[in-house]
């Protein structure tokens, strides 16, 4: 079970499609590590208000909390500020106080660094390297953003080096005319007609902007780069949280062949909400016990609920004959949906297979300790 | 104030996984039923509307689903390609700047661009003087991407008119944004799940709207809702019966009261929900059907038909 897919871990990835239970599965693994005598950090992203409070999150920013919650470890938690953690980037990164402040007051970093494309994703990913590099923690377990593709935040750190590499990148920071012909012929030309399409002053707006940002780009292309290898780390695992809704399915199919393809760590699927159900059951008996009109009703309840449970069945098995040896475990539709510390004991059962009581406690794995 | 499917844009979000692609569907179907020439347009290029309707992917050029409902599902790139040829009336000097390679980095680089263009493209469609051409619709609905995205997208031309300042971007993301703003001709429209999660983000985003953009969310839609089967006395005699019975009748018992456990529960979040709403709230009842096709999408277009 879950355990064991974490042995000598430090880092669990939840990734998935929007809707299938991540934050909730995020949190519950993290709680079970720590109720196995664990110290771990769950990293989450926007929980919605009970589960934030249930977690003591409540008027939290971005810093870690320690869980009220009776546990042989420890369970700490924080909710991820994307704008706050690309300010704190900034700061490391700027190479003096003026910098800094040229960024941090640049209009368009202003406006738009909540907005730019995956930051949400690589401020994930920053948070979590440097956390682990902090080495605080036994285990990170990490609620991923819901992208419109599940996918974006792996791409993140690769995009943001190779932007920082890029010509056009050096040609903003410093534009001149040798600058340009660094580009190519027409570059010149592209730069007239994007001022003509655009109405924006390229080389004085967004050039101020990169100007400013190119004394820090050294720091951040590396930053970025170690972000990648912790991915591909083998002390991290790749959790895939899925339901068995055929959407979502497809989703986590995808996902895996991108994981597997880019020889990332991936352990294995939880698949939420599964509806199961019983063989067939016996009418007369019914309307004997209820009565006609209340063992129709029952009769029908239970009727949907085998069909919805028979295409749980079949979905799933599609996504287990392509996983090959890698694991699957299901958590069944729970009467409530999950978002307290009840709900969240609940579904350790189904996640680690045992009760927590029922354990001894393990030894804890050492914690890595590096310099950064 | 218009009825909702007379405004030109219905914008339609609402958390992941809530169901709004069916939703969005099947009021485009009803508006279609109703006589509206409608376009339903899809922004996260995963093409599910297809799906639904059993046809192969439909891409960026509308295309008739049903009589009188279209698709389109939107790609930023082509999107892209269609504003430069709009902006430099040239599609040879489009050809040269979206071939460059400073173009490309930078677009690719540009935050929120892409959700502009995006946007930019579902306003096009709902225009009656479309400027890429093409058909003209009475109703385009966005099946937008999940709250904290979809307000992301929407904030974009407001954005974008204020950095720009002076120009011809600046000029449009205005108009677009006027045009969002404006309640006689977008509505946005949140689906929701009766439970905790999707209640609290329905909630959250009906106060940012209206603190971002100065936009009233016009309605909820809580899908998936379960019947209310049994009463309480039922319940009462179920949960007396626990353990008994056969091997055979017990699980459909539990199951039995199960169900009725989480619809006591759905009922408490829908009570949550419009306690802390201003929007009116509207239901869709639960599909016990195993997949959702074109006959579910009629039934929920049947359904919306006497709710709104």
């Amino acid at each position: 079970m879950i355990a064991d897919w974490l042995e000598r871990k430090e880092v669990c990835i939840c990734a998935g499609s929007g809707g299938v239970g991540k934050t909730t599965t995020s949190a519950a693994i993290a709680l079970g590590m720590a109720a196995r005598g664990g110290k771990v950090a769950v990293v989450t992203i926007d929980p919605a208000r009970r589960l934030a409070s249930s977690l003591g999150l409540a008027e939290l920013g971005g810093e870690e909390r320690r869980v009220a919650v009776d546990v042989e470890g420890e369970l700490w938690a924080m909710m991820l500020d994307a704008k706050r953690t690309f300010d704190d980037l900034i700061e490391w990164h700027a190479p003096d106080e003026r910098t800094r402040d040229a960024v941090l007051g640049n209009r368009i970093y202003q406006e738009l660094s909540n907005a730019v494309a995956g930051s949400q994703e690589y401020m994930a990913m920053e948070k979590l390297h440097e956390l682990h590099q902090e080495g605080r923690y036994d285990l990170l377990v990490l609620d991923t953003p819901p992208t419109r593709n599940a996918l974006d935040f792996l791409d993140a750190p690769r995009r943001l080096s190779e932007f920082i590499d890029s010509r056009s990148f050096r040609v903003l920071a410093a534009p001149s005319r040798m600058g340009l012909k660094v580009l190519g012929h027409g570059t010149g030309v592209a730069l007239s007609l994007l001022k003509r399409a655009t109405g924006i002053d390229v080389l004085r707006d967004l050039g101020e902007f990169f100007r400013s940002f190119g004394g820090m780009t050294d720091g951040m292309r590396e930053r970025a780069g170690r972000v990648s290898e912790l991915l591909a780390d083998s002390r991290t695992a790749f959790v895939l949280v899925t339901s068995p809704r055929r959407d979502a399915l497809e989703e986590a199919a995808f996902f895996h062949r991108r994981l597997v393809d880019a020889g990332l760590p991936f352990a294995g699927v939880v698949a939420n909400r599964v509806h199961q159900a019983g063989g067939p059951t016996d009418p007369a008996e019914l309307v004997e016990l209820l009565g006609e009109p209340l063992a129709r009703k029952v009769l029908r309840t239970y009727d949907e609920e085998r069909r919805l449970a028979e295409r749980d069945r079949l979905n799933l098995a599609e996504l287990r004959s392509r996983l090959g040896r890698k694991p699957m475990i299901e958590v069944p539709h729970l009467h409530d949906d999950v978002h307290d510390l009840d709900g969240l004991r609940q579904m350790d059962e189904f996640l680690f297979g045992v009760r927590p009581g029922s354990i001894g406690r393990r030894p804890r794995p050492s914690p890595s300790r590096r310099t950064r | 104030m218009a009825p909702l499917l007379d405004r030109r844009l219905i914008v339609v979000t609402g958390k992941g996984g809530v169901g709004k692609t069916t939703v969005a569907a099947a009021l485009g179907l009803l508006a279609a039923r109703r006589g509206h020439r409608t376009v339903v347009c899809e922004v996260a290029e995963q093409e599910r509307l297809a799906a639904l309707f059993g046809v192969a992917g439909v891409g960026h050029l509308e295309r008739e689903l049903a009589p009188g409902l279209h698709a389109v599902s939107v790609q930023p790139e082509r999107a892209k390609e269609e504003w430069l040829r709009h902006q430099l009336k040239s599609s040879t000097l489009a050809g040269v700047l979206g071939g460059s390679r400073l173009f490309q980095y930078l677009t690719a680089a540009a935050p929120g661009l892409s959700e502009l263009v995006t946007i930019g493209k579902v306003w096009d469609l709902a225009q009656l003087d479309r400027r890429t051409g093409g058909t003209v619709f009475d109703l385009a609905i966005v099946d937008a991407p999940s709250t904290g995205h979809g307000l992301a997208m929407l904030r974009a031309p407001g954005t974008y008119a204020s950095v720009a300042r002076v120009g011809p971007v600046s000029r449009q993301a205005g108009i677009i944004d006027s045009f969002l703003r404006d309640p006689s001709s977008t509505a946005v429209l949140v689906v929701a799940l009766a439970e905790e999660m999707p209640v609290s983000e329905t909630i959250d985003f009906e106060r940012r709207l209206a603190d971002e953009l100065g936009v009233a969310v016009e309605r909820v839609v809580v899908n998936g809702v379960y019947p209310r089967r049994f009463t309480g006395e039922e319940a009462e005699r179920l949960r007396s019966l626990d353990g008994r019975g056969s091997p055979a009748a017990r699980p459909a018992l539990r199951a039995a009261l199960a169900e009725h456990e989480r619809a006591r529960g759905q009922r408490a979040q829908l009570g949550r929900l419009r306690r802390h709403v201003q929007a009116p709230v509207s239901t869709l009842p639960y599909l016990f059907d195993p997949e959702i096709g074109r006959q579910q999408v009629e039934r929920l277009a049947n359904e919306l038909e006497r709710r709104l």
